[in-house]
């Protein structure tokens, strides 16, 4: 098991595929905070791996794209509180998205301490496409509140 | 129910599979009149996409392909492109593709026995409810899948979509150190696999079996990954250069994806139960004996006890991996320099679901002309309307609901990936009363 001696920065976890529309908006939230020397992963990988891509850390941002209902690039918060009716984008393997990552964790006792979900709105998530322009709107808002957060 | 009512049973979205598409199943009476395995997916076009390309951008497009078996899709690419050029691989870059085979087989096996298919047999929705009840289970498979995607990252350069495959080798080649650190998680994941086989043997399976043309890769010294001939149960024995006289595809008015039936015979069956059947004897002693331990010998023709099979699969991928490792030394020439060429060259490799057909038509110039992709999920899709239709004919009298849930759960015991083969998958049962009372 990993000791930590002091204090670890919060993790940010940016969840997406760049090849699949507005499923790749997490992804340019990445590169964004990483523009701003914020560090942040990118996790373009099968999403149970998530569970261990937080492992060890107390305090966690996942940034993914959603399918809620709401209008395209609105942007969600979820802290504490796990989102209940939330799709993942609909890009993932074999019917397991981020919110069955969450989910299962959550059965596991394998959440960290502190869980944010920021999730942007999608509407467009088919193969070869790029972010349509009301998600990057979104973008630029998630990159604005996570940018605050590690300012603090 | 009245035998008289016409009724339909329906399903909108069957989930823990990949893709899109549906099952339409219509009962008159007690006969099954109609199964249909709609694949409504767009077809994907990738033979398209490499008209044009060079030989050397094939693994990494066609590993686009599937985000589960992108391995499968790089070795019967290269190999098959090493075949249309005349190519000849140092031993030990042949040792690290079975490895490479053994990460995938593990990630894909590991998810499909424990995160899609065991749900079913316990009476859960999902591995969500299930893990509830099972949490030491569902923990025993992330560890085991986390291993197979550590070998696949070593190997791959990257967990998803791997790079570092190419015609003629690798782009870079592990250390012997570095494959030495896989050990531990490996001797862990042979007793973890073997659990599974235990834990998997002591499900309950329903009374079915068929009798099916099994066809997998034989090799006469191991269990075939990416070379050997491809043979079945009925006297098919033909190299891969022989694949398209034998087999022919057919398009199916409802389906995006192509049937594939072996000339003058019908549909067959690939993936673990063919492998393991006709190639069992090539299954090291510990997968073997714990096989038989668990009542599997072969001829097995159950295709819900499939999920015992992948888990002795998963035995023999971690004892092979761990083989390849005690016997690696790193090969002297990684990656051998390919000239462009022309040329034809067919290949045949075992993905996790089964055999996968790649042909490449090479000009002077090394750019492809043409290709030909015939993935395993589109080679079962007539099989598994065979088995759907004897096994719905046994469930006539259950509840509609219970109905439609084995219906589902027979179609996953082909772990089916309709992306390859073209995503969700929608089931409808119609009863009809043959008298129209």
């Amino acid at each position: 098991m990993k000791t930590r001696t002091a204090a670890e920065p919060m993790r940010i976890i940016c969840c997406g595929n760049r090849e699949r529309g507005d499923d790749g908006a997490a992804l340019l939230v990445a590169e964004r905070l990483q523009e701003l020397g914020i560090e942040a992963q990118i996790h373009a990988g099968e999403p149970l791996a998530l569970i261990d891509a937080w492992s060890g850390a107390d305090d966690v941002i996942v940034v993914d794209a959603v399918v809620t209902g709401a209008s395209v690039g609105t942007v969600q918060v979820w802290d504490e509180q796990l989102p209940s009716a939330v799709a993942s984008a609909p890009a993932s393997t074999h019917g397991l998205g981020v919110a069955e990552a969450i989910k299962l964790a959550q059965v596991l006792h394998r959440l960290p301490p502190r869980l944010r979900v920021y999730g942007i709105e999608g509407k467009k998530f088919a193969t070869g496409t790029d972010v349509s322009t009301e998600v990057k709107q979104g973008v630029e808002n998630v990159v604005g509140q996570i940018a605050a957060l590690t300012s603090r | 129910m009245s035998g008289r009512a016409t009724r339909t049973i329906r399903v909108d979205t069957l989930a823990r599979v990949e893709g899109e598409g549906s099952l339409y199943i219509k009962m008159v009476g007690e006969r099954v009149a109609d199964v249909k395995l709609k694949i409504y997916e767009p077809p994907r076009l990738f033979e398209a996409f490499l008209r044009g390309r060079h030989f050397s951008e094939a693994a990494d497009i066609t590993a686009r392909i599937c985000g589960i078996c992108p391995i499968a899709y790089q070795m019967s690419a290269i190999h098959a492109i090493e075949r249309a050029l005349g190519v000849h691989i140092d031993p030990a870059v042949r040792l690290l593709r079975r490895l490479f085979y053994c990460g995938e087989w593990i990630e894909s096996h590991t998810l499909h026995v424990y995160m899609l298919h065991a749900p079913d047999f316990l009476g859960f929705p999902d591995v969500i409810a299930m893990a509830r009840d099972h949490r030491e289970v569902v923990e025993r498979a992330l560890r085991l899948k986390k291993i197979g995607n550590r070998i696949v990252t070593l190997l791959g350069g990257r967990e998803i979509h791997p790079i570092s495959a190419a015609v003629g080798g690798f782009y870079k080649v592990p250390t012997k150190s570095q494959l030495r650190e896989l050990v531990e998680d490996l001797e862990w994941a042979l007793e973890a696999s073997l659990e599974t086989v235990r834990w998997t043997a002591g499900l309950s399976f329903p009374d079915f079996e068929q009798d099916y043309e099994f066809v997998a890769l034989c090799h006469p010294d191991e269990y075939a990954f990416n070379e050997g001939r491809l043979k079945s149960n009925r006297g098919l024995d033909i190299d891969a250069a022989e694949y398209e006289d034998h087999f022919r595809e057919l398009h199916v008015q409802y389906s995006n994806a192509l049937h594939s039936v072996i000339r003058g015979r019908s549909s067959y069956l690939v993936g673990p139960m063919a492998r393991f059947n006709l190639n069992f004897d090539k299954l090291p002693e510990v997968a073997q004996k714990v096989a038989m331990q668990a009542g599997l010998r072969p001829p097995v023709k159950n295709p819900f006890r499939s999920i015992v099979v992948r888990a002795v699969e998963l035995v023999f991928a971690c004892a092979e991996a761990l083989r390849v490792i005690h016997e690696y030394q790193p090969p002297t020439v990684p990656r051998v320099d390919v000239p462009n060429r022309a040329g034809v060259g067919q290949a045949i490799t075992e993905a996790p679901r089964g055999i996968l057909y790649h042909r490449y038509a090479l000009d002077e110039n090394g750019l492809i002309v043409t290709a030909k992709i015939v993935p395993p999920t589109s080679q079962n899709q007539k099989r598994i309307e065979d088995d759907l239709r004897e096994y719905a004919a046994q469930l006539v009298a259950w509840p509609l609901e219970e109905a439609t849930w084995k219906c589902e759960q027979a179609v996953r015991n082909y772990d089916p990936c309709i992306s390859c083969a073209t995503h969700f998958l929608k089931v409808q049962i119609d009863r009809e009363d043959p008298h129209g009372g």
